[in-house]
């Protein structure tokens, strides 16, 4: 994934996994992961197949990562400086 | 009650329904999960992302986010429904946690979402959805991949391509479904939105002039790569979507963006228990509606895609629609008053139909398409549920959707049966005998998922209050 336009946002930093990320705040989190290129979001319940964004308008749930320790969809949860994401379960 | 008139969803359908009915002097709430009004086709910008090139859709975006904060509409916005009942009572899940509005008549607007027929391969992170595409490319000015590939049926295809373009990347190749003649079958039709035509030519030319390769008739046999995609197998395939003979065409690409159609999402009037019937051009189970947008549950009226596909322009018309006849119903616009106002429209609406029903064709799902996914492939997502499996449990006695969700877990995970539900009914009909008899899930609350400690908000145990022993 790329970024095409010019963008002014300003940068913030992001815990993925322990480690740190840089993201512009208000990005879409499943967008800021997959421009830091995580496309890899976590691992499908039975097969344990890799599995990222999908739909990226909230529907398919493909996305579901841990936020600051809660459930949530990345591609409608919006970056924050600071904020602590976990994929957990990623093969 | 809160309100006279409660509208769900903000695209272009529920908007101007919100509008029409605050004219005629209702107090209306409208909500949205969206941070911004204007639905999928008039997405808002992400706030702040100011290089975004200006297009059609854009300016009629701005027009309709001014017409509603000038108008006296409630607008609630970050709003996830996840609850309707009573007659009628809407929870959102807001900023502020839940929410409740109450008002006697509702207006269901909320639009559709993506069906993707399965192929081996189609869950490998890289694969998204066609309009998941548009939703990067219009609002985020991203585009999905170095080399992307666009793959499926309907005007999505061309939109994307060129939306990528335009932003400056590179498309790999289109791969179109449909053939050179499906598409001068519909041009006739197409003819009668010169505008839209004109668009679609338009991008027709960028598409040309990107010296992008189109394979006509062709379809996504296979999606390969260890953690992601790497690559993509394409094939002919005939009229009717299934694989016909011809060599196998592999592309290097880093991101397949395909969709073969969208799916109404009608689950607030399934919710409610309304009536509704199976239409294969209108996308699947749609409520059964008067000419205004009246469902079988009084006070209750359905308008846009999540009624049935009829694209945008049909989406805003029949919006105004709706939220008129809500208002005549509320006894606020007397019979003539409201035969003035609705004729026009109904007009408008036949006009537009032509276009609309050739673009609804070319993205309906096709039959030989659903029949030709192999047992291996998983087509419930969620679940991981391989049509081998569906297969296997109409075998074993499984003779409808809620039948096979019960025996198989298909349509049973957190998308609720949205990205799979289509087509796992299509599977089941073709054994059981038509979509009539296949069914559809039964609407249950919540409509959509909502994170449990954003509805309880925090609290000790302490907290929870506990009643006094009752005396010995
Ligand atoms: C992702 C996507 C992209 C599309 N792109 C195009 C395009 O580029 N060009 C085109 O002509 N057509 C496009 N379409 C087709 C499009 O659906 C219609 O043309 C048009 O947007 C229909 O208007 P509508 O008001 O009926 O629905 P929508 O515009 O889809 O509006 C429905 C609204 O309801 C909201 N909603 C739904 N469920 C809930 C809930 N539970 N809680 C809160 N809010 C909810 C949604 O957030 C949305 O804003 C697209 C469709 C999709 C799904």
């Amino acid at each position: 994934m790329k970024r095409l336009v010019q963008d002014e946002r300003p940068l913030v930093a992001i815990m993925v996994d322990g480690d740190s990320i840089s993201a512009r705040a208000g990005d879409p989190l499943a967008t800021a992961l997959a421009l830091a290129g995580r496309l890899r979001l976590r691992a499908s319940p039975n097969a344990g197949a890799p599995r990222g964004a999908f739909c990226h308008m909230g529907v398919c749930q493909e996305c579901l990562l841990h936020v600051d320790g809660a459930l949530r969809q990345a591609c409608l949860t919006p970056v924050r400086a600071g904020m602590a994401v976990e994929l957990r379960g990623v093969p | 009650m809160t309100h006279d008139l409660i509208v769900l969803g903000a695209g272009p359908a529920g908007a101007n329904a919100a509008l029409a009915a605050a004219q005629a002097g209702l107090k209306v709430a409208l909500l949205d999960e969206q941070d911004g009004a204007g639905g999928q086709v008039w997405r808002q910008p992400l706030p702040g992302l100011t290089g975004l090139p200006v297009s059609a859709e854009a300016r009629s975006g701005d027009a309709l986010r001014a017409e509603i904060s000038a108008s006296s509409v409630d607008l609630r916005l970050s709003r996830r429904i996840w609850s309707v009942g009573g007659r009628f009572r809407v929870d959102a899940l807001g900023p502020q946690g839940n929410e409740t509005v109450e008002a006697p008549s509702l207006i269901a607007a909320t639009g559709a979402h993506e069906r993707v027929v399965p192929f081996p391969g189609w869950t490998l992170p890289g694969v998204i959805g066609l309009a998941a595409a548009t939703v990067l490319i219009k609002s985020q000015g991203v585009t999905p991949g170095r080399k992307v590939v666009v793959a499926g049926c309907g005007p999505l295809l061309v939109a994307v391509a060129a939306g990528i373009l335009k932003l400056g990347g590179d498309v790999a190749g289109i791969v179109d479904l449909a053939g050179r003649r499906d598409w001068l079958a519909a041009l006739p039709s197409l003819a009668t939105q010169p505008e839209l035509l004109g668009r679609g030519l338009g991008w027709a030319v960028k598409i040309g002039a990107g010296r992008v390769p189109v394979y006509f008739g062709h379809a996504v046999k296979a999606a390969q790569g260890e953690h992601a995609l790497e690559r993509i197998v394409i094939a002919p395939v005939g009229r009717d979507g299934a694989y016909a003979s011809g060599p196998d065409i592999t592309l290097e690409t880093d991101a397949l963006c395909i969709g073969h159609g969208l799916v109404p999402g009608a689950e607030v009037t399934k919710l409610l228990r309304a009536e509704h019937r199976f239409d294969r051009l209108r996308g699947g189970f749609v409520p059964v509606l008067d000419a205004y947008g009246r469902t079988t549950v009084e006070r209750l009226l359905a308008c846009g895609d999540g009624a049935g596909l009829r694209g945008a322009i049909i989406a805003e018309q029949a919006g105004r629609l709706a939220g008129l006849a809500a208002a005549h119903d509320a006894g606020v616009v007397p019979a003539d008053r409201f035969a003035q106002i609705a004729d026009p429209i109904l007009a408008a609406i036949s006009r537009a139909r032509p276009f609309s029903d050739a673009m609804a064709g070319i993205m309906a799902l096709r039959p030989a398409q659903v029949a030709a996914i192999a047992p291996e492939t998983v087509v419930c997502r969620c679940e991981d549920v391989t049509r081998g499996e569906i297969d296997a449990a109409h075998e074993a006695g499984a003779h409808d959707l809620n039948q096979l969700k019960h025996f198989t877990r298909c349509g049973m995970g957190p998308c609720q049966g949205r990205m799979c539900g289509d087509v796992a009914a299509e599977l089941l009909a073709s054994k059981v005998g038509s979509r009539e008899q296949a069914g559809y899930w039964t609407g249950r609350p919540p409509l959509r998922p909502v994170p449990f400690d954003a509805l309880m908000g925090a609290f000790d145990y302490s907290d929870i209050p506990i009643p006094e022993p009752a005396p010995l």
